[in-house]
């Protein structure tokens, strides 16, 4: 097995050998399952998912740097990393590992929310294909916000500097194409600025995602994103593993 | 099996390690003496590539560590300082996954978990989770971690720290049996651990290697205890 097979096998385990992984599920499952209620899911009476989508930015801008956080911080804290390291295992495996892991236990999570389209399905005739699209956007930008959580990880040894970096981070790329900060940025800067932000932020590709509007611009934004902050997080960790 | 050339790292302004040059062969155990801060860890550190030196550079098994250091991890057992571990795993997890790690399988990875676990003496705490473990038990395990696949070179940040004396002896006799086909270098501040276990030992201060000799000549030489010549030579030195 491969160094990457078995930090990933490691990682995944750990979530569920611990409370972590029950007490996320819960919580998260029960704050995206509500959500839509209290906006009035039902009233709408329109069979899609696109309320329930659209809240997922704001959830996991809190719930994935809490995932995320402890990848590396808590390896530094424990001195573990010096164990992990003098495997032989090469920075990339497993830093390659770690991601891949937490990305599939977000997966699981989102798997857990189906209840919400079987409720849609149940009572509508909603667009299939809508839905599908709108779980692959989820994912994507899961892995998006998880990797940016990963390099702040990576930075600390401490994880609640590394979950309010994340935090911050992830708050910036998803509101960046807030309509209030457009405005200020085209007025106190110029528009291409605005617009510049607005091609950066995690909403717009995500919302053109979630129409059912699958374009290769969407998906290549949070491809890049996801490879860009896994290449820092290994530059880092090669340059500072042992800080 | 070890040949260490002019390897020094600093940190920051302070230099941790200066200069440090030595070869050790199979059938070596070598003691690595100093006061705290000598800068044992940190060459042991680069030697298991976990480090980078600033300059020079150490082949293990004629691997370099800068050129190729996952060749040099795959020939080599490193038990760092406080025995890191996964306290969440239990111990049979743990060493599971080093076994997955160093990508050993099938039958060979059973008969080697057999023959570490016993040689160990963990039998007991197998299925334990790590947190729970007394430092003995935690330091066994590291030790188990570090010899699992076998290796031909073994390095040792203070094995026997906070080991109660009949642990210290056993895992005396565990190093002794070992010392014939393999090349080990164990750092301690235990200068008796020295007499008993080691054929060579090198005393460095400071990150600079102070002497390169073998116990008995060293008592010899200065006509009284390690211990006091621990002392003479790290002392004098440093106010030199």
């Amino acid at each position: 097995m491969s160094g990457f097979l078995a930090v990933l096998k490691r990682e995944l385990k750990g979530y569920f050998a611990t409370p972590v992984a029950y007490v996320f599920l819960v919580i998260f499952l029960f704050a995206a399952g509500l959500w839509p209620f209290i906006q009035k899911f039902f009233e709408f009476r329109q069979a899609d998912l696109r309320l329930f989508f659209s809240n997922l930015p704001v959830l996991f801008m809190v719930f994935i740097p809490a995932v995320s956080m402890r990848l590396w911080a808590e390896e530094r804290k424990n001195g573990s990393i010096e164990l992990l390291l003098t495997l032989p295992i090469t920075v990339p495996q497993a830093v390659l590992g770690k991601f891949f892991s937490a990305w599939a236990f977000l997966g699981i999570a989102l798997i857990l929310t189906i209840p919400m389209p079987w409720v849609v399905v149940h009572l509508g005739d909603p667009d299939m294909g809508q839905i599908v699209t709108g779980y692959i956007g989820a994912f994507l930008m899961a892995g998006g916000f998880l990797a940016i959580g990963m390099f702040f990880s990576a930075l600390t040894k401490n994880q609640v500097i590394s979950f309010t970096l994340s935090f911050v981070a992830c708050a910036v790329l998803v509101f960046a194409d807030n309509p209030t900060t457009l405005d200020y940025l085209s007025s106190a800067l110029s528009p291409a600025v605005a617009s510049v932000a607005e091609n950066l932020s995690f909403q717009m590709h995500f919302e053109s995602i979630i129409r059912g509007v699958v374009e290769f611009k969407d998906i290549a934004y949070f491809v890049i994103i996801i490879a860009a902050w896994i290449y820092a997080c290994t530059l880092i960790l090669e340059e500072r593993k042992a800080n | 099996m070890i040949e260490v050339q002019n390897l020094r790292r600093c940190f920051g302004p302070v230099v941790a390690v200066d200069d440090i040059s030595f070869t050790a062969e199979k059938g070596d155990v070598l003691g690595f003496l100093g006061p705290n801060g000598a800068g044992k860890s940190t060459a042991m550190k680069m030697l298991a590539c976990f480090l980078a030196p600033d300059s020079g550079t150490a082949k293990v098994c004629g691997h370099d560590i800068i050129a190729d250091p996952v060749a040099v991890r795959r020939c080599l057992g490193y038990l760092a300082e406080n025995a890191p571990a996964y306290n969440e795993m239990t111990v049979a997890g743990f060493l599971g996954f080093v076994c997955d790690a160093r990508q050993m399988t099938g039958k060979d990875r059973k008969q080697a978990l057999d023959r570490i676990v016993s040689s160990c003496s963990i039998e007991s705490v197998y299925h334990q989770t790590i947190e729970t473990l007394s430092k003995g038990y935690r330091r066994r395990v590291g030790l188990a971690q570090a010899l699992v696949h076998d290796p031909q070179v073994l390095i040792l940040d203070e094995p026997t720290d906070g080991l109660d004396p009949n642990q210290k002896h056993e895992v005396r006799q565990l190093i002794n049996q070992m010392a014939q086909d393999k090349c080990i270098v164990i750092s301690t501040h235990i200068l008796e651990e020295v007499e008993q276990v080691c054929n060579r030992t090198i005393i460095i201060a400071r990150g600079k290697t102070l002497v390169d000799s073998t116990p008995a000549q060293l008592t010899e030489e200065h006509g009284c205890s390690l211990n006091e010549v621990f002392r003479r030579i790290t002392t004098t030195k440093k106010t030199a």
